[in-house]
This record gives structure tokens, sequence and C-alpha cells, in this order.
């Protein structure tokens, strides 16, 4: 699968896109998913939860791995996604639409600092040699 | 899938031989008395022999099969040691009762502490510890007591090996520390360079197996143990692999600290489905003081408990009451039967075994993760040009070796090396075991090539097939529940 | 050489295959200096006949008693298929069940003892155990400060097992929690209501029930867990899975039912053994499985669609999720775990209920012996199947005075329990005959005459 145009990527895997509201949309990443194999969890993180940036927020549990997902940027989560407590496999089936959190952002300019697709690439390329 | 009990159950069956009638509880108030029963079967005595014993014959064990689990040193069991542990003298009587009546019993745990206390060259033992993992809780436990008791608290690191057994960086987190990893070399040694630069003044301690995880001895150990303990940690040793170097190399002159030991592996108790095991703890001299409780100590040829009323500086009981006697009392036959004379040979033929299979396996075509090391009682296969070849993995081909009648060795651990197999034949098994065990090895390889599909959706021939485990983690079925009738 | 089969001609054809000159040279990779295994102190070998004798007369020395010890390990009658079952090789040794395929005798035992359990505890779910009772309560402690997330407080009644407060505190303490002391009343030898108040007023995570404590006696269960719960803490039960034969059970207490019940499983089955392997049991409501440590069975379907059980939720244990796995523990206490689920299907609800019954009549029995004698508990009816003696002279003078007629009496609480002053433990259960309770009353009362007597310049 190709990595979308449309959002930023952290190199632990989460995908973070920008959307018109001013919120940022959270996910993990087709490569991600891959790794992990079928998902037979999630752990929503707490609505209304502050997070720092690269903090542990969330998790994903297959059957042979729990992951911990990092926030991408700071900020406060403002939404979570779930549908996935019933089926963490949307995850496995689209990773890039199967959002797990949105969150306010305490600074939106954090966002520069992640990766764009090509350097995401990048780091899928080193991962697999 | 055989039926459950449950299934077998019909209502009214009592064993009316195995509980007589007795008279209602009239003085306990009705709000905490039971209102309805609760879910356990109503079977017959022979429903429920010929149920479980049915199951028994669905397992593969010891007793029946192969079973080169690396990392798990299953070895036979002796049924003397069994036979022993029943007596009806040891199994009647209560943890709690006096000293005076159970000096043979005490005698017993006396001896295996001293026994352990000479074969690990440490300077004191307790058997308090329940299982392994327990006996790295209480180790772990000392250390940060000890570093307390100087003042030194303010090290909050331990420092793990990525190759090591998961138990370590989770027992670390326990005890509070921080765990920081180090890197193995392309040799299965631990990175000295890194180690040096990771270690320092907020290392606790280092914890370490040796052999390591990987099948290969660490062969620059007192350079490890002399950067940890010039950088102030204590070196804790996971006895997971005793059975490698038991009677060959004692771990106290290896410079380690504190260790445990694994009796459910190296002192051939049983493993029973998953447990129960024992941890046995041992120490160096200045950590004695922090030994859990509680322990035997001999005094003008009578025996008594030490508790923590005079080990005040005792990191405290471990369980309620002294551990798993059974178990010890097991792996006290053992060692008495094994004896001076059969310590050496266990690592010798454990080694002999484990070299030997692996010198026909490289020849039968196998790819080995270290060619250029020694096996200790224990080596890793790696199938991953397998894999890239015709996409059979390391735990199809484990689940076709069940089909030829062999356990599967142990897959994806260590978790360094990708599609392995650790192999660790242990010393009671024969040449011929191990003969066939490659033939049947090789014939699974030749399978890959040939029918690989035969070999991804194995087993065949065992009582279930393969078992969806992503369901069984997605939609919970952990108990029975007894269906509504309409 | 015991339990090494090789010849000398397998090991020669061995070494030549590998192309070694001999099993020394395969420990040519470990350093010189280290290779000084001295083992002179250890004993020499025995043949089997030779270690059977040893251990018989030692257990001989130690001899069969009448014991009328509880504390925390009891003695039922364990029926004689029991262990004839678990000792098949199949199940003795047989490893952790993480080949399913290989493994499902293991995998059924372990999802029927769930099942079991879950049911005499009134929960939802169970693990398939931990190492005993004591450890057991440390982890489910562990197990509500990570549910309630804010307090690490924990309400720990004195009425509770001493030894095991005290290793709950060697478990947890490094990990930053707070384990409260919570005061018996005196008089009724339960939960004192005040002290429970006061150590309430801040936040907790949890309140530990026991029931029955660890005097015997039983708690008003409902109530205590309805406080809590008003209060905002979860509740762990600590209960004796004999008395939920006859008991109510902790996921029926109060109007919400407690969160965790844990245990010593050993009354189901398992013989005294001199202290183990017993197992600890930890069973919840179902929304809390994801934080319940230790190994569990689940039932799911192989690639024919036939049903089969396999380890599951795995992803919380050590050998993956590493250092932050619900807990370090690896093993579960598989053998004793298949002998109590043995005990309970033979028994079933009406059995149980029959066990609990008739040690509970029998103290009551003994009670009223000892009465005769002038020897009352300290504490008011209702006791499970364990009461305290107040005495007038040390314990020990008693316990010793009564081992004279192959007795043990119970246990001396003076240590643990100081403020009772003299004082033991004493434990009935289904196994004493009439006899046995009648010799109990005279021999205690003769160990008590005489220790009264004056004593001779």
């Amino acid at each position: 699968m190709t990595v979308p145009n449309d959002r930023k990527y952290a190199e632990t895997h989460e995908w973070a896109r920008l959307d018109p509201d001013g919120t940022v949309t959270v996910g993990i990443t087709d490569h991600a998913q891959e790794q992990l194999g079928d998902l037979v969890f999630v752990e929503l993180p707490a609505l209304g939860k502050s997070v720092a940036k690269g903090q542990e927020c969330a998790v994903v549990e297959s059957v042979k791995a729990a992951s911990d997902i990092y926030a991408p940027v700071a900020g406060e989560i403002v939404a979570v996604n779930e549908a996935l407590s019933d089926s963490p496999e949307k995850i496995n089936e689209d990773a890039y639409a199967a959002w797990i959190f949105r969150m306010k952002p305490r600074n939106v300019a954090e966002l520069n600092e992640l990766l764009d697709a090509s350097g995401y690439e990048q780091v899928i390329a080193s991962d697999n040699a | 899938m055989s039926k459950l009990i449950f299934e077998l159950s019909r209502s009214g069956r009592i064993n009316d031989q195995l509980a007589p009638a007795a008279p209602p509880a009239a003085d306990i108030d009705l709000a905490l008395l039971r209102k309805n029963r609760p879910l356990l079967p109503e079977a017959s005595e022979l429903d429920v022999v010929r149920h479980y014993t049915r199951l028994s014959q669905q397992n593969f064990s010891i007793d029946t099969q192969f079973y080169p689990l690396g990392s798990c040193t299953m070895k036979y069991n002796p049924r003397a040691a069994n036979a022993v542990a029943m007596l009806p003298q040891f199994l009647g009587r209560h943890p709690l009762a006096p000293e005076e009546t159970g000096q043979g019993f005490l005698a017993c745990l006396f001896d295996l502490q001293e026994i352990l206390k000479v074969v690990t060259g440490m300077a004191g033992v307790s058997l308090a510890p329940m299982a392994g993992a327990q006996g790295e809780l209480a180790g772990v436990a000392m250390i940060r007591a000890w570093h307390r008791s100087r003042g030194e608290d303010h090290r909050n690191e331990i420092i793990v090996p990525d190759a090591a057994h998961g138990t370590n960086p989770a027992t670390a987190t326990m005890c509070g520390y921080t765990v920081r990893e180090v890197p193995t070399d392309g040799n299965g040694n631990v990175d000295i360079d890194r180690l040096r630069q990771v270690a320092g003044p907020r290392t606790a301690g280092l914890m370490l197996t040796n052999p390591s995880t990987l099948g290969v001895f660490e062969e620059r150990i007192l350079d490890i143990r002399d950067i940890v303990h010039a950088a102030g940690g204590q070196l804790y040793y996971d006895g997971a692999n005793l059975n490698a170097i038991i009677g060959k190399v004692k771990p106290g002159a290896m410079g380690f600290d504190v260790i445990h030991m694994n009796l459910h592996k190296t002192f051939s108790t049983p493993h029973g489905g998953g447990g129960p095991g024992a941890g046995p703890v041992g120490v160096a001299p200045h950590l004695l003081p922090f030994l859990p409780v509680p322990m035997v100590m001999q005094e003008d040829e009578r025996y008594r408990w030490l508790h923590k009323i005079e080990r005040p500086q005792s990191i405290g009981p471990l369980s309620a009451y002294m551990g798993n006697a059974g178990v010890l009392l097991r792996a006290y036959v053992y060692a008495r039967m094994v004896g001076r004379e059969g310590m050496t040979r266990i690592a010798e033929f454990a080694t002999l075994n484990a070299n030997y299979l692996m010198t026909q396996l490289q020849r039968a075509g196998f790819d080995l993760a270290y060619p250029e090391r020694r096996a200790s009682h224990e080596f890793i296969v790696t199938l991953k040009r397998l894999k890239e070849s015709t996409g059979v993995s390391a735990m199809d081909f484990a689940k076709r070796l069940l089909d030829k009648g062999f356990h599967a060795p142990t897959t994806y651990f260590p978790l360094l090396v990708p599609e392995c197999l650790l192999i660790e034949p242990t010393e009671t098994e024969s040449k011929e075991t191990l003969d066939a065990f490659v033939d049947a090895m090789q014939e699974v390889l030749r399978e890959c090539r040939d029918q690989p599909e035969l070999v991804k959706s194995a087993p065949h021939t065992t009582p279930v097939r393969r078992l969806d485990d992503v369901r069984a983690a997605r939609a919970l079925d952990l108990a029975w529940k007894k269906p509504v009738t309409s | 050489m015991p339990f090494i089969p090789h010849t000398a001609q397998d090991v020669r054809e061995m070494l030549a295959a590998i192309g070694a000159p001999d099993i020394e040279s395969l420990f040519d990779e470990i350093p010189r200096e280290l290779k000084d295994a001295s083992l002179t102190a250890v004993p020499s070998s025995m043949d089997e006949m030779a270690i059977m004798r040893l251990m018989a007369a030692r257990a001989q020395q130690d001899g069969h008693w009448r014991n009328f010890l509880g504390a925390g390990a009891y003695e039922h009658h364990v029926p004689a298929a029991v262990w004839q079952i678990v000792t098949r090789g199949e199940f003795y040794s047989a490893y952790t069940p993480y080949q399913a395929e290989a493994s499902q005798g293991t995998l059924q035992v372990l999802y029927e003892y769930q099942s079991m359990m879950a049911g005499l505890t009134g929960l939802d779910v169970s693990n398939a155990s931990l190492y005993d009772g004591a450890s057991g309560l440390a982890e489910a402690v562990l197990m509500a400060v990570r549910l309630h997330k804010s307090s690490r407080r924990i309400l720990m009644p004195r009425s509770i097992h001493p030894v095991y407060r005290e290793v709950v505190s060697t478990i947890v303490r490094n990990q930053d929690i707070d384990l409260v002391d919570v005061a018996y009343d005196a008089r009724s030898g339960l939960t004192d209501r005040a002290s429970l108040e006061q150590s309430g007023q801040s936040d907790f995570a949890a309140l530990v029930i026991p029931q029955p404590n660890y005097f015997g006696r039983l708690e008003p269960v409902h109530a205590l867990t309805d406080w809590a719960h008003a209060k905002g803490a979860l509740v762990v039960a600590l209960v004796n899975p004999i008395s939920l034969g006859l008991l109510v059970p902790p996921g029926q207490w109060g109007t919400g039912g407690a969160d965790i019940a844990a245990g010593d499983g050993q009354p189901l089955g398992i013989p005294l053994s001199g202290g183990g392997p017993y197992f600890g049991f930890l069973t919840c409501k179902a929304e809390h499985v994801r934080q319940m440590p230790g190994r569990v069975a689940g039932r799911t379907v192989d690639l024919d669609g036939r049903p089969g059980f396999t380890l599951t939720l795995q992803a919380r244990e050590q050998h993956i999720r590493r250092s932050k796995a619900t807990s370090n523990i690896c093993t579960n206490q598989g053998l004793a775990v298949t002998a109590a689920t043995i005990y309970m299907a033979l028994l079933g609800p009406e059995g149980l209920r029959r066990v609990a019954q008739a040690s509970h009549a029998n103290l009551v029995g003994l009670l009223e012996r000892l009465n005769r004698y002038g020897v009352r508990a300290r504490f008011p009816a209702p006791h499970f199947h364990e009461a305290v003696l107040p005495l007038e002279v040390p314990a020990a003078e008693v316990l010793q005075a009564m081992r004279a007629t192959g007795i043990v009496g119970g246990l001396d609480l003076s240590a643990d329990y100081p403020e009772l002053g003299h004082a033991m433990l004493v434990c009935t259960t289904e196994t004493k005959s009439s006899q046995d309770l009648d010799d109990y009353a005279k021999a205690l009362a003769s160990a008590l005459a005489q220790s009264k007597q004056p004593k001779r310049a």
C-alpha cells in the first residue's frame, strides 16, 4: 500500500492528519498493522486526557504483541473511535481509514517536526532491511 | 474437543461416598448463606475418572514424547521422587506444625539448601520462592534492599540484554526499576562496548543468563562482572540454563552476587502442565541478611525455621508458608540419587546431546544461528531461508513436527533470531531418540519443498487442527456458561 | 549413571560425528579459570532403594498426627481418584500448553477449572491460577491499583492472615503502594467500623474483605462491600473456596458484588504437604479481564470449525509485554489446579456444601464440648470452621502437652496478636470424628489443668 501524502508520520509508525477544523486525527500505518498481525483489542485513551508529545496514550494488541501508541503532538484527546472496541480488525482492513483518536493540538506547528510520506517510506525500508 | 464435564452433568447425581450428609448451619445468618448453587458439575465418580483420564490422553508429555523445548529443560521426572514426596507423613504435615514433629522433613530441606549452595558456589540459599519468576523478584528485591541499606537507592536502573527472557524486564519493573537494554553482538554475546556506555551511577544491577538464551556461553563474563561492579551495580544470574553448566562451572565463581535456580528445570521436578515450580535463590556473603524467609537452620543437630524476627533485614516472606515443599522434596530426591558423581555428568551429557543434535541437523541441511559456536545444552536453528523460499514459517514447521510424534522445540524465542527453533534435548534422551528426531526434521524439510501446503496447514493428526487464536482473543470465551433453557 | 542412558559406544559415535576428541572439549569456550566445580561437599549418589529407605525413615520419624491446625491450610479428605489421575504421566510431565494442539487435555482442564472458580466465586472470569493465596492477594492488590488509576492506597484489615499481609508488603513494597492497617474489634473479632471509617477518609483504591477472616469469624460482607463502593473504591474478596459451598459468594456481596476474588485453593483436593505446592485463585468481573495477571485459557475453533482450547490474552504476559506486563508471573500451578478441578467435579455443588457444613458442625460440636470444661471461644458465633480459644496459660505449653496424646492442637497466636493474651486458633474440618472431638476437649482440659498446677521447686 502506498503511503498517503495527505498526512504526517512518526518514526513509531503513527500517522497524524490535520483536519480543517484544526483537530489532529491519529492512527497507525499499514506497515505497523502488518507487523502486528490480526488485532484483537484496542485500548482507547480517555476523553479529555492531556498528553505530551511522545507520551503513550493508547495500546493496540494482537495475539503476539501489544504495542503502545505515542501521541505525535501534544494536546487534548477530544474524540475516540468507539467502533474499534467491537471491531479492532478495522485497522487491519484499512489502517489509513481506521482512525484511533482525535486531538486538539497545543501547538499545530509541532506537526512539522514529523516525517512526510517519503520520509516515512524510508523508515519502512530500513525496517525491512 | 471432548464434551465439557458440565455437559456430562445430571442434576441430582451425588457421590455420597465422598461427602457424607451433614447438618445445616443453623447459626449463620441467612444473608451470609449462598442462595444459588455454584456452577459445579454433578457427575458420577466413574464419569469424572473417565473424563479426566481421556483428557490426559490428549496431551503430549515427557512420559510419552521427546520434548526438546529450548530453555525448559524437559528431562525425565524420576518416579521415585514422586513416590517419596507422596509418603503419607509428608503429605499429612501441616506447614505450621511444630518443628519437633517435622525433623525428618526439615532435614531434607536443610540438606537441599546445602547441596544447592555447593553446586552454585553461593554463600547462602533460600528455598522460599515458588517459581523462577518469584526467584527473580526476590533476587532483584534483595539488590534493591542492599543498595537502600547503603544509601544508594538513587540507583534506579536494571540493565537487561535484549535477548533476555521476558520475566527479566517484567521483574525489574515490579521492583520499581527502569529497564535499560543492551544489544547482543553477531556472535551471540552481550555487546561489551555498549554495556560500558550504559553502566553508570544509576545502575542498580544487570540481569544475565549464562549460557545465554541464544544457547552460547557468555565468553567475556568476567569483563561483564568487572564493568558492572565498577559501576557499583550487582550481577544477577538467571539460572534458567543451569543445566548447561551444573557441576562444571559455579555461578558464584563467575562473579554473580545473586542467583535463582529453576528446580523444575535443572532438578527435574514435574512441569505439571504449567507448574508448580520452585525458584530458590542463592547469594554472595554481603547479601545474606536480605534472603527471603523462612529458611532452615541446624543447631545442635536439630533443625528449625528462621523467620523474619531473627532476620530483620530479610526482604520478607514470599508465600504464606515456606514455598513449594512437595517440589523441594522431589528436587531433593533427585539431587541425592544423582549425587556428587552424577551432578557433573548432567551438564556433560546435556552438552554432548546438544552438540550431537546440532551437528546432525546441520548435516541434514538446517541453518544454525551461531554455526561457529559450540552449543551449550541448547542451540538455535533458523528457518529464515526456508521461509523465504517456501513460505513455511517456524510455526508451521513446529506444528508439522507434532504430526511426526515429537513435541516441537521452542519457537520465536529468543526474539532476536528470525524464524527460530530453540532446541534443548537434555541428558536423559538416548542417541536413538535424537537420531529419530533428526529423521523427522529431515522429513518435514522435504515436505516443505515438495508439499508446502501440507506443512502450512499442520497439524493434521492431533485431536484438533490448528486453532484460531485470533478468534480466541477477540471473542473471549474463558468460562462455560449454563445455557439458558427457554 | 542415573537417568543418563548413554553407553560408551554411544559416546564414541557421537563425539566422532561432532568431530570432538572428548566431552571436555565441548566446554572449550569456557574460560579455564571458571572451570572449578568442586562438589566434594555434595553427598555421593544413592540408588533408588537407598534413597527410599532414607526417606521412609525420615517420614517415620515425623509420624502421623491428629491435626486441628488451620490458619490458612486445611486438612480435608482428598478422594483417592484425584491424585491417581493427576500423577498420570500425561498430566504430570506435560509442559505449559504453548503448543495448543498438543495440549488439549491440559487446556480443557484449565477451561473447566476457570469455569468452576468463576462460578464458585459468583464472578465472570478466572485465570489459570497464581502461586498461592498470599502472592495471589498481592497480585489482586496490584490489579486493583491498576484499575482504580488514581489512588495507590489499599485498606487491609488486621483480621486478614498476618503472613498474607507480610507477603503483600514484600511483593508490592517497591511500587509506591500504601498498605493501610484497619483494626479489628476486640469484642466481635470483626473489622472495626470506626477504624475503617477513619482509614476511608482519604481516597483508596480497594478494601480487602476476608471471609471467613483469620479468626474464623464471618464478616458483614454486604455492608462492607457497599461502603467501599460508595467511596469509589474496589472490593477485593479474600475467600476460602470450601466455604463458598455454603456461604454467599463475592459476586453477590452488597449491591454491586466484589470486583476481584482471591484466595488459596489448597482446600480443594490438595493435601497439606508441609506447606505447598498450593495455588492462588483469582477471579473478577468481565470488564476487568485485561488487567488480570497470569495465564488464561480460552475456547475457540480449529481449521475445521471444531471447538478447542488455547492460551489467550498472552499479550498481557511477561513473554510478550516484557517490562510493561501485568506481572512477571510465568508459571501457573498446573498440577495443583488439575487436582482441584477433579476434586470439584467429584464433589459437585452438593458435596462441597456437605464438606463445608460438616466442617462447621464439627466446630460447633467442639465448642460445645469445650464449654463443658469451661473453655469458651474468644469471639461470639458464628464462625466458619475455626475459632480463637482464650487460655489462662501460654498456648505453647498447652500445645506441647496435647502433643503427648498425638494431637496438634492449634496455632499459638501470641506472636502475631499479642493483644489477645494467651490464645490459640483451633480448626475442625469434616475429617474429625466425634471421638476426635471428645479426645481434643479432654486433652485440652487436661493440658490446662496440668499447666495451672504450681511447679515443683
